[in-house]
């Protein structure tokens, strides 16, 4: 499997939160970084991501909350990715405690973003992430 | 510029010389007395409202310290409420939790999660009364940050009030209720925009003939600017929206100074000291010319630009968060010197959190401090004539126009039908995530500094503070409550009821609020209205513009 | 690298209809080389007959909000349609925004992926023919092609599609643009989106006096028949319905008078076009970069061959079987 074919990224905003700011810039940082990137948009469930996640044979998964809704959400993100056969590296950014962290790579989340992650770190750990999924 | 001429100081003075004023030496704290305006004319109360809706402001009654509240269950939220009227709040603000606003019930798929953690969870009325419980409604203002399922709370609220004896037309609030910006900015939309449009005029139809002291809409930019806008756009998209409300009033038959007097705006108020101000300023100016040169209103009340503040909620950081603190009292300060008339102060743990009790009363702690301890509440618009000041405000003013202009055009002469299409083609949207886009890759070049991000990290690893965590009980006794109240009503009033509402929908005739009011009092949930509207109505669907 | 094997597992699986597995051999198309060779050796071994419809316009027309409604009436009456969405890759960074706005009622039913162009010229990627052809061994039909009608699109989407739907829509630019980008003689079928706004009967009226000029100037007996234009409001979905029934019978007039089997003909002519080109271009590159095209560039750089010589020279070299 070459590794200089773009990188595809699937991201998504998964349940009710609104804030979509921060993923939107997050969809052209990873464009300026040389990646395809599908955008679902909002209210998008884990199956709703999933199916395109399949479709799409997205490299990684991103999805952004800023509700406290994370230490539910991305579990039950990754577990459908699981159900549906499927070990695609789960991005997870937005506001995030220091203390959630740990529990969300727990759960199989496999990069955890802060608000003040560079544009730079936020490819980087993308591609890392990807390229750690491939061994 | 202020083109239109001053009646001239002397005239000025007359009305100030009648005001009632707070009882405070109007002086420096060396004792210099100090005078109520400096500078020339237009001044403050005199059209167009530049440098302040009222005459004296400040001399004669501070902002309200308006400071958000909500979380977890209404019971949690109303001890939240009434502690902070013991510290000295003088209204009530609430937040609720991401299913309420969405028209979600607790025991929905959507709200697993969710409940109570980014505010207060509503499905019933029951809620609504615990929430308020001994408070008398009729001598605190309240106001509710909602929009989607706007009409459904406000009815709650009316029904809880006149339950508690309290009667509608003494109510005295705010209810956000400004659905445009939903498809601009904070996407918490149900239904398309025009079924929504109606709603909102209902609101304002049956709150103008009903409610004298209620403000059925918030017109916010604030959430605009959150979304990445500039200041321009912030001012630009926010007055827009307004005239738009203002059209669609008017073609309902509504006489515009009739309801102009009961819009007020809400904005934000962020890093640029003087950006924010000439961006205040410009919008009184801008709201007072339109009103009366374009709307055609009469009524001085009508042409004044009233709002509420709240500071940059983006602009805190989650690095060395007690800075925030500082960012925070610089953000008062832009807003009073602004002109607001309530303000919101973020505490600093907010980019992390529901702020815990601590932080959110440094937040208050703050306000009062710019109010009691700084002197800048003695002068009216202190920064008006200052060269910048003056060229920021016309600056704004210029760059808001332009918008205008682009809406009026793609709207054929009408800023409603402007706003709509802009709202269909991703006009708005579009301009927002290129300003955030292009804001964001200034950061990550270092050509803007945030301190404690980019610059001055030293101090970032001292770890967080103590972060507000939101009982996941909470969730769990919600559920229980909501299933005891199904358990308990009737469910043919509950049937009825919905139906009734389902068919009034389909009449654009028909004001919703009674029937609303109706419902709530037979125990019909909170989504259960929503998506009775909502097969009426239709579901609004977003094009993902990035 | 996949293997053969490999491969041929993951197409059985995709055509008993497995979605992930189709979605990972498009991935294998797209890379291209070898394994996207023998994949499309293996759909067109199997063959299908789907109704393959390319859809353009310019940007601000609407398309995908028209794409997103065909896609929900074509589920709603029980069809399995496909979506293949480009977009263009940002020619800076490599990298690009994918199908927006597209995703509307995706259920099991139908299946929409986006590709971007990387790096080709055009409106349209080099695998796009071998994704239909994926699309075809699995059944889904109609196969729908989205770009965006920029530059040579007449080229590129006919070459793709049976039916070519070109949606305009008011504010979008007179017709005599349309006329320049080449959508005029593009279209099978027009699409006037936003009918309901007020310049919908001026843009629908500058398209039929486009056209009454394309019937004087031949185009028209060379197309074989005038394009119909349908009215659709794309938010509410007015008038998709009609442009699915356009689609259907510009289809059925196309096997009806045997140009059905010529026009696919000319698309495996493109398809084989562009992958010749391709291999042609990588083996100029390489003979260019190589020690033989560096002496040539040498030797004119000094004077001593003319650059026609060079041309010749190397030409010839590749004639010999020196690359190909």
């Amino acid at each position: 499997m070459g590794n200089d074919e773009p990188i595809r990224v699937v991201l998504a905003k998964i349940g009710l939160d609104g804030h979509d700011r921060g993923i939107k810039v997050v969809a052209r940082i990873l464009r300026d970084g040389g990646m395809e990137v599908i955008y679902l948009g909002l209210r998008q469930t884990a199956d709703m991501i999933v199916a395109a996640v399949e479709q799409e044979d997205a490299d990684a998964v991103g999805v952004s909350l800023h509700n406290g809704g994370h230490l539910t959400l991305a579990p039950r993100l990754v577990q459908a990715l699981r159900d549906a056969g499927m070990e695609t590296p789960v991005v997870v950014g937005g506001i995030i405690p220091d203390d959630d962290v740990q529990p969300l790579h727990d759960n199989g989340v496999a990069v955890v973003l802060g608000p003040g992650a560079s544009a730079d770190e936020v490819v980087a750990s993308v591609r890392q992430a990807v390229l750690t999924s491939r061994t | 510029m202020d083109v239109s001429s001053s009646s001239g100081r002397s005239t000025y003075d007359a009305n100030v010389a009648n005001a009632a004023v707070r009882d405070v030496p109007f002086e420096t704290m060396s004792g210099v007395p100090v005078d109520t305006i400096y500078g020339d004319g237009p001044y403050p109360g005199e059209y167009p409202y530049t440098r302040g809706v009222y005459p004296t402001m400040y001399r004669s009654r501070l902002w309200t310290m308006r400071m958000f509240a909500g979380f977890g269950t209404a019971k949690d939220t109303n001890e939240r409420f009434k502690e902070l009227l013991r510290h000295g709040g003088t209204g009530l603000s609430t937040a609720f939790d991401m299913p309420t606003l969405m028209g979600r019930d607790s025991d929905s798929e959507w709200a697993f999660g969710e409940v109570g953690r980014a505010g207060v969870a509503i499905d019933t009325l029951g809620d609504m009364t615990d929430l308020f419980a001994d408070i008398d409604l009729s001598k605190v203002s309240t106001s509710m940050t909602i929009n989607g399922p706007a009409a459904t709370i406000l009815a709650m609220y009316i029904a809880v009030a006149e339950d508690g004896g309290v009667a509608r037309k003494d109510l005295a609030g705010t209810i956000q209720n400004d659905i445009l910006k939903e498809y601009q900015a904070q996407k918490e939309y149900i239904y398309p925009p025009r079924p929504s449009m109606r709603i909102v005029t209902d609101m304002v139809k049956f709150t103008t003939a009903e409610m004298p002291r209620w403000h059925p809409v918030s017109i916010s930019g604030y959430h605009i600017r959150e979304a990445g806008s500039t200041a321009a756009q912030e001012l630009a998209f926010t007055l827009a929206n307004g005239f738009a409300y203002v059209e669609a009033a008017v073609a309902q038959g509504l006489d515009v100074n009739d309801f102009g007097k009961r819009l007020s705006f809400f904005f934000n108020a962020h890093n640029d000291f003087f950006e924010e101000i000439g961006k205040l300023r410009a919008a009184r100016r801008i709201w007072a010319r339109w009103m009366k040169e374009r709307y055609g209103a009469t009524d001085e009340r009508a042409m004044l630009c009233r709002f509420h503040t709240q500071t940059a909620g983006v602009s805190l950081t989650a690095q060395q968060p007690e800075i925030n603190v500082a960012r925070v009292a610089i953000q008062a300060m832009a807003a009073v010197m602004g002109g607001t008339q309530s303000l919101h102060t973020d505490a600093y743990d907010e980019a992390l959190a529901l702020p815990t009790e601590k932080a959110a009363r440094i937040a208050l702690r703050t306000q009062q401090i710019v109010a009691h301890e700084t002197g800048v509440t003695n002068v009216a618009d202190p920064l008006g004539g200052a060269p910048y000041v003056e060229w920021m405000t016309d600056e704004m003013e210029r760059q808001a126009e332009a918008v205008f202009a682009h809406l009026d055009d793609i709207g054929n002469g009408s800023i409603l039908e402007g706003v709509y299409t802009g709202i269909e083609n991703g006009y708005f949207v579009g301009e927002i995530a290129d300003a955030a886009y292009r804001y964001q890759r200034e950061v990550n070049a270092n050509q803007r500094i945030i301190v404690g991000v980019n610059a001055f990290t030293e101090g970032n690893d001292e770890g967080q503070a103590e972060l507000l965590k939101v009982d996941p009980a909470v969730e769990k006794e919600q559920l229980e409550r909501l299933a005891r109240v199904k358990q308990a009503r009737d469910t043919d009033l509950v049937a009825s009821a919905l139906a009734q509402l389902s068919a009034e929908a389909q009449d654009p005739n028909v004001n919703l609020m009674p029937s609303l009011i109706d419902a709530v009092r037979t125990d019909c949930t909170e989504e259960e209205i929503a998506m009775a509207l909502e097969s009426v109505f239709g579901t609004y669907v977003e094009r993902a513009v990035v | 690298m996949r293997s053969t094997d490999e491969l041929k597992c993951l197409f059985d699986e995709a055509i008993a209809g497995h979605r992930r597995s189709l979605g990972r051999l498009l991935t294998v198309v797209e890379r291209g080389g070898q394994a996207a060779a023998a994949v499309n050796d293996m759909a067109h071994a199997v063959g299908g007959n789907g109704h393959v419809i390319g859809i353009t316009g310019a940007p601000g027309s609407g398309k995908s909000t028209v794409t997103g409604q065909m896609l929900r009436l074509l589920v709603a009456a029980g069809a399995k349609p496909a979506v293949l969405a480009v977009d263009p890759s940002s020619p800076l960074t490599g990298g690009a925004i994918l199908g927006d706005r597209l995703r509307m009622d995706d259920g099991p039913d139908s299946f929409i992926r986006s590709m971007a162009t990387r790096g080709q010229s055009g409106g349209l990627a080099v695998a796009v023919p071998a994704a239909v052809r994926l699309f075809d061994a699995c059944g889904y039909n109609p196969i729908i092609i989205e770009t965006v009608g920029v530059g040579q699109v007449e080229v590129d989407i006919t070459g793709a599609a049976d039916t070519c739907l070109v949606v305009v829509a008011p504010g979008w630019g007179d017709a005599v643009q349309a006329n320049k980008a080449g959508l005029l003689e593009v279209a099978d079928v027009f699409v006037v989106n936003k009918s309901d706004t007020p310049g919908a009967k001026d843009v629908r009226r500058d398209l039929e006096f486009m056209l009454d000029l394309g019937h004087v100037s031949g185009h028209e007996v060379r197309r074989g028949s005038r394009p119909n234009i349908v009215n659709t409001i794309g938010i509410s979905g007015v008038g998709i319905d009609e442009v699915l029934a356009e689609a259907a019978k510009h289809l059925e007039r196309l096997a009806s008078d045997g140009q059905l089997a010529d026009r696919r003909k000319r698309r495996i002519a493109i398809e084989i076009r562009s992958h010749l080109q391709q291999q042609l271009a990588e083996t100029v590159d390489a003979l260019i970069e190589g020690p033989v095209g560096g002496a040539h560039i040498d030797q004119v750089a000094n004077g001593s061959m003319r650059p026609s010589e060079a041309v010749q020279a190397l030409y010839s070299g590749l004639d010999d079987g020196g690359c190909l």
